[in-house]
């Protein structure tokens, strides 16, 4: 009998509970959850350096009284890709510098506007103030004073640490490259360090400085350096767990889903931070991610949202939140081919031996430039986050030539392949038997395929029949020599990708473009020359680059290899992508920048309202 | 029966060498690099990520690289994670919980409906219930859940503002708020994956009770003179049940496999959202280690439900 009853009863208490979960969710709906604190439209104060131009809506009233704010609360932080390590010298991608730098510090960190600000140092060391060897051959910084959030001292013999554990190579530092000019790092007392380069350098700050120069304990790490760094179980532990002097500290990580900080109490500053908890919580996809900040409010802050302002524009439109966007996140470009990729080639595919057989001729490439469509790329499909341009170098904004332009004029671009001898057969030119047809390859992305298909009718006035791929991101930059799509061997006419230098210093981004770094099977298609670019005037200049000291005489020559790459149409920039972050109305303090984390300055964040 | 499910044991050993062999294969022959993020950074160049490879032994033939990683299996170790340098199985624990809570709660749910549903659409078959079910059990059927998921969330969390998006997994239960939070955190994940796993066992259910309605034993049972709901339940019901429980059984190990897609759609940290991510990343080590238990779980209750069945039904004998 029992039996009976319970099946008999099943699909009523099947409905049953599904009754009650529904009404429990309803009575609840009103409520916002607990960790938002988020009253819809209210007007905020704008932030300093509010760079945004969101289509936002307008605060719709004014505030009778805008009442002081508690700090206290919890941060919340969406990221579409979750942190998975918090040692910034151990990291596998942006996330985790990010996710460090709540914790971590630096000696110095850049702006919004490209500065270096001091972090635990006391000031930026400069030529002028006799912290830089007029001679370029050392630095020294002057330490302030600090504690770990285990209440220990910070000292020079951290910063010493740091450089120790990273260069050796049994650690596999990834930072390992912001330290290859150091020839010893000294404490002449515990307050001060000094660095001493193998040769003299025009950049001085590359080491301790920014996302890749975040400072380790000592006391935590010192048996980490060398292969004990991810084998042994303290040292994993430590990884997931630095000890820092920054405004918060760990509560707890979850690899690949959240991490949880809390207020340390040791921060110098422990007063000016707002919030009691910051959690930053990983995975999901971006669109979804901004969706929980401008629709739900559930969170405070995603961060890159990489999404077609079709998606987007929609749902910034809810008026709770603001765009984040500026500086430059990378310049998306098409790349040329100098070297022939014709399969029939066999071994010799895309050597640098080959030359292409029509991309060679500067009247074609000035003819593809002239017909490119720059306007139509940025606002049909990226309008919030992103500006046409024609540089190749736009940050800092020093940096960023006067002298190109980039207008579109398909009539002289055709005139140009006129001239070139490349006359119209129906719908595609030729010249000597061999068409206008080419293959463009570029990794998997709405927003690439979008940019591909308006370069693809963009060439078609010109009589240029463009073929498309789209490779998966995992393997397009993988750099993996058995694999034939990766951009490293670049089989395919044309290629379109994003990139930009690593650090205000642009020399190891320019080097990219000389005949030296050519990739080639010799080299195992490592040369970072993905394009086979291959120019005297460029090299000579980029030597003198390398060479020159004056910081003013520096930034000419910098404008003069962009101009010199532009001018010869060796590249074909199209947008300064400026990735937006989405944050609510109330938060004030997340800013863009190009050279650091976007948390650089997050102990400045507070809530407005 | 000792020596059957011994034997059935000696068997699986092979079975999942061979699993083991395969997955491993594939996953060194596919292309992608753990260290794609930094491809086109100038500031970690190609010598150091080939530092960082050799760290990982990547530098070594994946044969050689296979049998290292079983010689660590077989002391119990499934190495480490590439992405965050720490133990696989501290992950793996990690996430756990999450999924049984999310997946097992959706499995369990869709079981509890699944047997009325498809008790009553069999004995009322064609009635207006059976119709009504049958259109739903088709729409779970083909409806991915990359679709429902984001429906249900552009209506109940975009728009209607009942449920949250974003799935907290530092939420600590404490009081009946904590509750009620975990609870409406989990809503639309579970009725997703319920919404698939009810469509497929309530058309078993049914058909496996219409199997069972026109046979002679039913009509005896009925000619006795016994009320209709014993007959159904005593005896249709638990004669047909005995496929449905093998079914159930089988299904078990999937919800260790977590829901990839539902876990990524409302970040459920689970075991399938490990799985995916690492993937993505090419974390060999993350890969083989849920591929291997996931293997490992299915061998099992292949063999858990085949005991069952013979328990279940005394004309199945095992020699």
């Amino acid at each position: 009998m029992n039996h009976k009853r319970l099946w008999s009863s099943l699909p009523v208490l099947a409905i049953l509970a599904m009754i009650l979960a529904a009404c429990g969710g309803a009575q609840q709906a009103p409520q916002a959850p607990a960790a938002t604190e988020a009253p819809a439209a209210q007007p905020t104060e704008a932030p300093a350096a509010q760079p945004t131009e969101a289509p936002a809506a307008q605060p719709t009233e004014a505030a009778e009284e805008p009442a002081a704010v508690e700090p206290g609360g919890k941060l919340n932080i969406l990221y579409w890709q979750a942190i998975t390590i918090l040692n910034p010298h151990l990291a596998s991608g942006t996330k985790d510098y990010d996710g460090a730098t709540v914790i971590l510090e630096p000696l110095a960190r850049y702006n919004e506007l490209d500065e270096l600000v001091p972090y635990l140092a006391t000031e930026i060391p400069t030529v002028e103030n006799g912290g830089v060897a007029e001679d370029g051959t050392s630095i020294t910084w002057n330490l302030v004073e600090a504690n770990w959030s285990d209440g220990t001292p910070f000292t020079a013999d951290d910063v010493i640490f740091t450089w120790e554990y990273c260069i050796n190579p049994e650690t596999a530092c990834t930072n390992v490259e912001s330290f290859a000019n150091v020839a010893s790092v000294e404490a002449p007392d515990p307050r001060t360090v000094t660095i001493t380069f193998t040769d003299p350098t025009p950049n001085p700050y590359q080491a301790f400085v920014g996302p890749q120069g975040m400072i380790l304990q000592k006391a935590q790490f010192e048996n980490c350096a060398g292969a004990n760094a991810i084998s042994d179980a303290a040292c994993q532990a430590a990884n997931l767990a630095p000890i820092g002097t920054g405004p918060y500290k760990l509560v707890e990580l979850r690899p690949g889903d959240t991490v949880l900080y809390e207020r340390n109490p040791e921060y110098r500053n422990a007063d000016s931070v707002f919030f009691d908890q910051v959690e930053i919580k990983g995975g999901g996809d971006a669109a979804s991610a901004a969706r929980a900040v401008c629709e739900t409010q559930e969170v405070d802050y995603a961060w890159n949202i990489q999404v077609p302002d079709a998606v987007l524009l929609p749902i910034l439109a809810s008026g709770n939140c603001d765009a984040v966007a500026g500086g430059s996140f990378g310049i998306e470009r098409i790349v040329v081919n100098f070297a022939n990729p014709d399969p029939a080639l066999g071994e010799l595919r895309s050597e640098p031996s080959q030359p292409h057989p029509f991309l060679t001729d500067p009247l074609v490439r000035q003819a593809i430039n002239l017909a490119i469509d720059r306007e139509a790329i940025v606002n049909q499909l990226q309008a919030t986050a992103g500006v046409p341009t024609c540089n190749i170098l736009v940050a800092p904004a020093a940096l960023d030539s006067p002298n190109t332009s980039c207008e579109r004029d398909v009539e002289e671009a055709n005139r140009l392949l006129d001239e070139a001898g490349w006359v119209w057969n129906g719908a595609v030119r030729e010249k000597d038997g061999m068409q206008l047809v080419v293959d463009m390859q570029t990794s998997i992305n709405a927003l690439r395929q979008g940019e591909q298909a308006i370069f693809k009718a963009n060439m078609a006035e010109i009589g240029m029949v463009v073929n498309l791929k789209a490779i998966d991101a995992g393997v397009f930059f993988s750099g993996d020599p058995g694999n034939p799509d990766t951009l490293n061997k670049f089989y395919a006419d044309l290629q379109m990708y994003t990139n930009s230098p690593s650090s205000t210093d642009p020399a190891s981004y320019f080097e990219g473009y000389t005949c030296a770094a050519v990739a080639s099977a010799a080299n195992q298609w490592n040369g970072t020359n993905d394009g086979r670019y291959c120019s005297e005037e460029f090299d000579a200049l980029y030597e003198e680059f390398v060479g020159t000291f004056d910081p003013e005489e520096r930034a000419r020559l910098a404008i003069a290899l962009n101009d010199k790459l532009i001018e010869d149409n060796a590249i074909f920039p199209l947008v300064n992508r400026q990735t937006p972050q989405v944050k609510l109305k109330n938060l004030e303090g997340p800013t863009y920048t190009t050279f650091d984390s976007v948390l650089w300055n997050i102990h400045e964040w507070r809530r407005t309202s | 029966m000792t020596q059957y499910i011994l034997r059935r044991v000696l068997i699986a050993i092979p079975t999942l060498l061979v699993i083991s062999f395969v997955v491993f294969a594939i996953l060194a022959l596919a292309p992608g690099d753990p260290l794609a993020q930094f491809a086109l950074n100038p500031a970690i160049p190609e010598s150091t990520r080939e530092r960082i490879r050799e760290q990982f032994g990547l530098n070594q033939p994946w044969p050689v690289r296979y049998v290292k990683w079983l010689q660590q299996l077989a002391q119990g170790n499934f190495g480490f994670s590439f992405s965050s340098k720490s133990n696989v199985s501290d992950l793996i624990w990690q996430r756990l919980p999450q999924t049984l809570q999310v997946v097992g709660l959706a499995y369990l749910i869709a079981v509890l409906l699944a047997i009325p549903i498809g008790i009553i659409s069999a004995v009322k078959q064609y009635s207006l219930f059976d119709q009504v079910a049958t259109f739903f059990s088709f729409i779970g059927f083909s409806v991915p859940s990359f679709f429902t998921g984001l429906l249900l969330m552009l209506v109940f969390a975009i728009n209607l503002k009942w449920f949250p998006i974003v799935y907290s997994s530092t939420l600590e239960v404490k009081d009946w708020s904590s509750f009620w939070q975990q609870v409406r955190q989990m809503v639309l994940p579970v009725t997703v994956l319920v919404v698939q796993q009810t469509a497929a066992l309530t058309r078993f259910m049914r058909s496996s009770m219409l199997d069972n309605i026109p046979l002679d034993y039913v009509r005896t049972a009925r000619a006795k003179g016994l009320a209709d709901r014993v007959v159904v339940l005593r005896h249709i019901l638990m004669n047909s049940l005995i496929p449905v429980v093998t079914l159930i059984a089988l299904g078990i190990p999937t919800i260790f496999a977590g829901a990839i897609i539902t876990e990524n759609i409302f970040r459920v940290n689970g075991l399938g959202q490990l799985l995916i991510t690492s993937i993505q990343s090419s974390d060999t080590p993350v890969v083989m280690a849920l591929a291997f238990i996931f293997a490992v779980l299915t061998v099992t209750f292949n063999l858990i439900a085949d005991i069952l069945y013979g328990v279940l039904d005394p004309r199945v004998r095992y020699t």
